[in-house]
């Protein structure tokens, strides 16, 4: 069904199909529309899940992790300095290998207090081991919430939907609803490998020692590292594990096929531009006007950006001349961290090293400064020459000294 | 995670039961000694007190008469000498009841 609503209430949609049985989140602008919306659903009775008030995003995850280690289809959302709150429970909940899923409805983060659009949020969490998807649009918005429950619970590892606050959660757009028989089809019921039972009393991510230790049977137990490292493998599985995850939802529902990045015209592009979320589609625009008068300019959206699919990426830039990073986040003192991730890629994937593209950085749009089309246009075609992609290379976009 | 049937071996997982890390009793450095003649079940040859027993964090003390002490698991924290009652149990140095004790290679 095509309805025209807003990208929180795409993600809601998405929630109650994937039929999550466990909600507790925290109000924080701009993710409140979000969770008021599934507090509607579950009040009406449109949605059969226990919806569980919080007095804190803390605490908001940590019920979450209690509702999943019991077997339940957990949620939860949040933004800013919300998401930052939770950070103790974030690593948690990916080290005691639940499947949740939370929106991130991205916000830069104080100080100084903002509530608008950036991606400093979500990027600082960029280590902690969950899986992270950034969506583009409405569309993507309720698709990647269907998709990263079945993701999360095929490799174990949690998975943040991020998307960009006001710019899609607050913003209206047509987009497809799919029908429930065809997302009950596509995501059946969380099947846990383990619950909690009270016949089989365990106590769950207890203390680890350095080495490895015998259990009460005396059978090998994983110490941390062991542990530690199954997380990472798990989560380069979720590469392939999210390929076949698009490819059956392309089989039911018509949409996908680009599961991990998504090009625009960088086929034979010699300049390319890299962003995530909404901004990649911005830059489409800008794209056609470089286009339009003669410069091979292509964009290039990253989907998933933890794991990072880092061979994929560099194949799909190393024949270009110069790659234009544009970011809404950065690590302070260095540059925009997909920067460096990408510049590892890069350096890791191309072989001739005299073949590798340059690349700059520019930072751009924080605190939800507007990102003004003709910005974009000015540092885009300023950057596709040799000359252009030489000197500093993290410049900043829209600053007003 | 591909074999979801590992989910207990991929995560830190604990039963409860004696040795969740293996035999437990080579950490200690002091042991709990129970004097039966002071304790109140030894003493009055009947089940009473146990205190030690409930606060045991290894749950390697028995509720016999007089309550014995699994050395095997026992990591020697001293909270059964510390909470019993009584003071039916000292914690001793573990090196006196090494062998040839008494010649003490530091002195
Ligand atoms: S010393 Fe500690 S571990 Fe050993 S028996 Fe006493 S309470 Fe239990
Ligand atoms: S606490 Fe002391 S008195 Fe009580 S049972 Fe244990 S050893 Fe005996």
């Amino acid at each position: 069904m095509q309805v025209i609503e807003s990208g929180n209430v795409a993600a809601a949609l998405g929630v109650k199909l994937a039929r999550a049985r466990v909600i507790a989140a925290y109000p924080i602008t701009p993710q409140t529309p979000l969770t008021e919306k599934l507090s509607e659903y579950i009040e009406s009775g449109e949605m059969d899940a226990e919806y569980i008030p919080v007095e804190s995003e803390h605490s908001a995850l940590a019920v979450c992790i209690a509702a999943a280690s019991t077997g339940a289809r957990a949620f939860t959302a949040t933004s800013a300095n919300g998401l930052l709150y939770m950070h103790e429970q974030i690593h948690w909940a990916a080290g005691a290998r639940l499947p949740l899923v939370m929106c991130v409805v991205n916000r830069g983060v104080g100080a100084p207090w903002t509530v608008w659009n950036d991606h400093q949020d979500s990027i600082s969490q960029r280590d902690t081991g969950w899986i992270q998807l950034y969506a583009n649009d409405h569309q993507q918005i309720i698709d990647t919430v269907l998709k990263a429950f079945l993701l999360a619970e095929e490799v174990m590892v949690p998975v943040m939907v991020c998307y960009d606050g006001y710019l899609l959660s607050h913003t209206y757009m047509p987009f497809d609803v799919p029908d429930s028989s065809l997302t009950d089809r596509f995501l059946p019921p969380y099947n846990p490998a383990y619950s909690l039972d009270p016949k089989r009393p365990a106590n769950l991510n207890t203390v680890t020692l350095p080495d490895v230790r015998p259990d009460i049977r005396g059978d090998m137990a994983h110490g941390y590292m062991e542990i530690r490292y199954l997380l990472h493998k798990s989560m380069l599985d979720a590469i392939p594990a999210l390929k076949k995850i698009d490819e059956r939802f392309a089989s039911v529902f018509g949409r996908g096929g680009a599961p991990f990045i998504e090009p625009y015209l960088c086929e034979d592009a010699e300049y390319v531009a890299v962003s995530l979320g909404s901004l990649s589609y911005h830059l489409r625009d800008v794209v056609d006007m470089l286009r339009g008068e003669g410069i091979k300019a292509g964009v290039m959206s990253v989907h998933l950006y933890r794991p990072f699919p880092a061979e994929i990426i560099a194949q799909a830039l190393s024949s270009c001349r110069g790659v234009i990073i544009f970011e809404k986040a950065l690590s302070y003192g260095y540059q925009g961290a997909l920067t460096s991730d990408i510049k590892s890629a890069l350096y890791r994937h191309t072989q001739d090293s005299s073949a590798r593209p340059s690349i700059v950085n520019y930072i751009l749009g924080l605190g939800g400064r507007e990102i003004a089309t003709h910005h974009l246009y000015e540092a885009f075609k300023s950057s596709c020459s040799p000359d252009g992609m030489k000197g500093e290379e993290t410049r900043w976009i829209g600053l007003k000294f | 995670m591909k074999d979801k049937k590992n989910y207990c071996k991929d995560i830190s997982f604990s039963e409860a039961g004696p040795g969740d890390a293996g035999k437990t009793g080579s950490w200690r450095i002091a042991r709990p000694v129970l004097d039966p003649q002071i304790c109140t079940p030894g003493k009055r040859n009947a089940p009473a007190c146990y205190i030690c027993w409930l606060y045991c964090p290894d749950g390697v003390i028995t509720r016999g008469i007089p309550p014995k002490i699994d050395y095997e698991y026992c990591k020697g924290c001293g909270i059964c000498a510390q909470e019993c009652p009584t003071k039916a149990i000292t914690m001793v140095d573990e090196s006196s009841f090494l062998e040839g004790a008494e010649e003490d290679p530091c002195k």
